[in-house]
């Protein structure tokens, strides 16, 4: 079993805990999509480049995670509602030292 | 009143391809763009960005792939409204559409082909408070004309390209300008980065990072802005200016498309993927990113097929009487309207003695 659980606040304030997958490839903002936590078309924008901040989230959990490349710390220069918590989903990539992670989706700009 | 056959709403991937089938058809496309230049996305977003889905193409860059469809359709004539957003939609008593722009730019076609994307680019606007009652009395957030700000101060905010080139453009323009981004580093090309550091050196700009504007003054008009500085945020700086452009890049928003009476499904249009693509509205095609029907794929070599068979369609309403089947390039070639000819070499027959 290669499932992990993360909660995720959505963007309404609403807590979900969802099985993710650590064997696909896949980053946290591709977990919100496919548990649509977000509406289509407002997350993901960039298909995941860290071009676009629609998958900004907060770090809740004292996880450690690596660290934000050039890219992802140039993108949150130039986006709004960025706490020293924030990440962009689409860089934090679903592995089993993720387990019990803990986020909340920053809201829509 | 700009007329065509087929009138494209977006010129992304799909939208360009949309202009190469529909010739083969002998039908006359004019696309129309919220954006100053072809390409969609793939132009604004990541043109230096490597695609390896294209198919037959290992690898390209998404830059090249506008240019390459661009060069693809050119034979076809396609006509542009670029830099303005398609506002409404008049059905008319003909079965015709009329669109109209954001600037009154009027087009009527028997077929509309939304290839929006995911909408059309707007700015993105920092969370300052008064931002919108400054808008058009010191804000902009884009620019139109830079004659506006000869002899002005201006303060512009961002950290990529459009930042770094307006700093470049208005230093010799407006007579005083100073860059705020919340870092020291900047995201633009390198060139960009250089030419603003030697302006700075000449004290032809100011650079004031890492910063970030955190409020706006003025009665009517601006007259300043309030800087905090990431280094000493207890005490603000208070800069007078005449203008505060914020350049933070640009989100896609659905926008006026969503209020065509077109049934919208999670941010996209409803169509029928059993068969041609169309809308609720019979005459109204969705193709690419912009529609939705189970299974969909947003992937640009899904919006090159989708393309294709709607212009198959809008060639059955535009010519319900005529008959036609499908012909392969290799045996027809391309007949451009501007009079160009593509075709296959003829085989050579030659006996052996």
């Amino acid at each position: 079993m290669s499932d992990i659980k993360i909660k995720i606040t959505d963007r309404e304030g609403v807590q979900h805990e969802v099985d993710a997958p650590t064997d696909m490839n896949m980053n946290l903002m591709e977990l919100v999509r496919s548990y649509e936590l977000a509406p289509e078309g407002t997350i993901g924008v960039c298909g995941g480049m860290a071009m676009c901040a629609s998958c900004q989230c907060y770090v809740d959990s004292a996880h450690e995670l690596p660290e934000r490349s050039d890219d992802e710390e140039a993108m949150l220069a130039e986006a709004f509602y960025v706490k020293p918590n924030s990440r962009l989903g689409c860089q934090i990539h679903l592995e089993p030292s993720l387990e019990g992670l803990e986020v909340t989706l920053a809201p829509e700009s | 009143m700009i007329k065509t056959d087929i009138l494209i709403i977006g010129a992304g991937p799909t939208g360009l391809f949309a202009v190469f089938e529909a010739g083969l058809l002998q039908l006359r496309c004019h696309l129309i763009d919220a954006l100053a230049q072809p390409g969609g996305q793939c132009s604004e977003i990541y043109p230096k960005k490597p695609i390896y889905d294209i198919p037959g193409f290992p690898e390209v860059l998404a830059g090249d792939l506008v240019k390459n469809l661009m060069q693809q359709i050119a034979p076809f004539q396609p006509g542009f409204t670029l830099g303005e957003r398609a506002e409404t939609i008049e059905e008319q008593e003909d079965g015709t559409f009329i669109v109209t722009t954001n600037k009154g730019t009027r087009h009527q076609a028997p077929v509309v082909a939304i290839a929006g994307g995911l909408g059309s680019f707007e700015p993105r606007k920092p969370l300052l408070k008064d931002l919108p009652k400054f808008e058009d009395k010191g804000v902009a957030y884009m620019i139109k004309d830079p004659e506006v700000y000869r002899d002005k101060k201006v303060v512009i905010a961002g950290g990529g390209d459009s930042a770094l080139d307006w700093t470049i453009f208005l230093a010799d323009v407006a007579s005083e300008v100073t860059l705020v981004h919340r870092r020291n580093e900047f995201r633009g090309a390198l060139d960009s980065v250089k030419k603003v550091q030697e302006l700075k050196d000449q004290g032809k700009v100011r650079l004031i990072t890492p910063s970030e504007v955190v409020g706006l003054t003025g009665q009517d008009h601006l007259d300043g802005v309030v800087i905090n500085r990431t280094s000493d945020p207890e005490s603000d700086i208070h800069l007078e200016t005449d203008h505060f452009i914020p350049l933070f890049g640009l989100s896609p928003k659905l926008g006026p498309i969503a209020d065509w009476g077109l049934e919208i499904e999670k941010n996209a249009i409803k169509v029928d993927n059993t068969l041609d693509y169309q809308t609720n509205i019979p005459g109204i095609y969705a193709i690419g990113d912009v529609n939705t029907y189970p299974g969909k794929l947003k992937l640009i070599l899904c919006g090159f097929h989708e393309a294709t068979l709607m212009v198959q369609s809008a060639y059955q309403r535009i010519h319900p009487d005529k008959r036609y089947v499908m012909k392969y390039t290799t045996v027809g070639g391309i007949n451009g309207f501007d009079g160009s000819k593509k075709e296959a070499p003829k085989a050579v027959v030659k006996s052996i003695d």
